[in-house]
């Protein structure tokens, strides 16, 4: 959910961008993090882990903690929170640990 | 590989404190900063509120004013490179850090002295529940909404009466969610009586004695369990639920010390610094003489004392690298140091540094 009035901040916002999740289109603003885009899109859960599968989301937001971890453009274990977006970029959530390519 | 004289890893008060005063003191001196973000400030960038301290420190600023205010004051510089989206992997004798650029390519970066400031990471609660997307680290829903402007939810549970955590519920509160109570496990406020108040103010009840002890949902949070708790930290009052989409724990940070260690570093833990920490004397130098520290990496402190500290040891490395005499700039930023760390809040941070410094006589071991 955006915050569209704040009594101290105004939120400088990129370009109006596309990017897909899983496939499906959805859009944000250039050069804010991929997980602000998710989550005010209502995307919420970023990972799986490892063994039981179980749902994470954001947890530190800085780079830290490796719960963001997704696939971008192909690329497995991008941290999402300190990733700027970009048009028609591809965020997919990424199974298991993930590939090196 | 690429070479230069000073290397700083980390982009936050510390870090861009150290850059400038190097510059200043010494400015034929190629420095490089590197940053794991796209951003630069450190965690200055999502604090909205007024300073405290001294008017040197930027009392009455806004931390994220602070950032802007100390990035103006490195930007195009010719002898101050900075490269975002970066992130240091490791360190290899004499004084090389492997990297991973922004295009996901390894590089290396040889340097005379390197400055880590890494900052720290919020702690993690341990209950049932702690890893459901909702629950947030108080920072992380901070940057979320300050940096960004995407509140984290809507209806807000706090857990953690510190300074970040009364200071992060009014924030979430005046960008339009509802913080429904603010918990906390010991008997007292551990934040400022003035951010409390405020909170107060608000109608929102700031429960101490009582922790977060269940957090549950399909995916995502929607129901969390407090309960009253003794001073030995067992249940002793019914348990109460709250329907909330967001939790956030404010239950301290941890230094971000990976790179030191992995680097050789001696360790040491000192509880008033927030756990283990590299070794270090009060020119910040590491029991590594090319490695040297400065903010909460090597104790959790504040941006003002961090920053301070950048200056510290940018100081030392340029009298180390150029001979150049610093002795009374480096007076004057102990002087400073002293000074902040004076007050009835800078006493944990005053003693965990005494005790580090007694160590080994203060030199290299």
């Amino acid at each position: 959910m955006r915050i569209k009035n704040h009594p101290v901040l105004d939120f400088k916002k990129g370009k109006k961008v596309t990017f897909y999740f899983n496939g499906k289109e959805l859009s944000g603003y250039e050069g804010e993090a991929v997980v602000a885009a998710l989550h005010a899109n209502g995307i919420k859960v970023l990972s799986h882990s490892l063994r039981h599968k179980r749902p994470r989301g954001l947890y530190c937001a800085i780079g830290k903690c490796a719960s963001c971890m997704m696939r971008v453009n192909g690329i497995d274990n991008v941290r999402t929170c300190i990733l700027p977006l970009e048009q028609g970029m591809k965020i997919e959530s990424q199974p298991g640990k993930g590939e090196l390519k | 590989m690429m070479n230069c004289d000073i290397l700083i890893i980390g982009g936050g008060p510390a870090g861009l404190e150290a850059a400038y005063h190097a510059n200043k003191m010494a400015p034929e001196l190629k420095i490089i900063i590197i940053e794991e973000n796209f951003l630069l400030g450190g965690q200055l960038i999502k604090q909205t509120h007024s300073f405290f301290g001294s008017k040197e420190q930027y009392a009455g600023t806004r931390g994220f004013e602070i950032s802007n205010l100390l990035m103006e004051r490195i930007k195009n510089k010719e002898n101050i490179d900075i490269m975002l989206q970066t992130s240091a992997l490791g360190y290899y004798e004499p004084g090389i850090i492997s990297c991973e650029s922004s295009e996901h390519k390894l590089m290396e970066i040889k340097a005379k002295k390197i400055i880590v400031a890494t900052g720290a990471r919020e702690n993690m609660a341990v209950f049932p529940g702690n890893d459901l997307p909702g629950v947030f680290g108080a920072g992380a829903a901070q940057t979320l909404m300050n940096v960004y402007g995407v509140l984290p939810g809507k209806k807000i549970l706090m857990l953690g009466a510190g300074n970040i955590g009364l200071i992060v519920s009014y924030q979430l509160m005046q960008a339009g969610a509802e913080v429904v109570a603010i918990v906390e496990g010991l008997p007292t406020i551990g934040g400022y009586h003035v951010h409390a108040a405020k909170i107060r103010r608000m109608g929102v009840p700031i429960l101490t004695s009582h922790t977060v002890i269940r957090a549950s949902g399909k995916d995502k949070l929607e129901e969390v369990e407090i309960a009253g708790i003794d001073s030995n930290w067992k249940i002793n009052t019914d348990i109460s639920k709250y329907n909330v989409d967001t939790l956030c724990l404010s239950v301290g940070l941890t230094p971000s010390i990976e790179l030191l260690q992995q680097a050789g570093c001696r360790l040491e833990f000192v509880k008033e610094l927030g756990g283990f920490v590299a070794w270090h004397n009060e020119y910040l130098e590491t029991s590594n003489p090319n490695i040297l520290i400065a903010g909460d990496v090597s104790g959790i402190e504040e941006a003002s004392t961090a920053m301070i500290e950048g200056r510290v040891a940018a100081l030392n490395a340029v009298s180390k690298i150029t001979s150049r005499d610093i002795s009374e700039e480096m007076q004057n930023a102990q002087d400073s140091l002293n000074n902040l760390r004076r007050g009835p809040y800078g006493e944990k941070a005053r003693l965990g540094k005494e005790k580090l410094i007694a160590m080994y006589g203060g030199s290299h071991v």
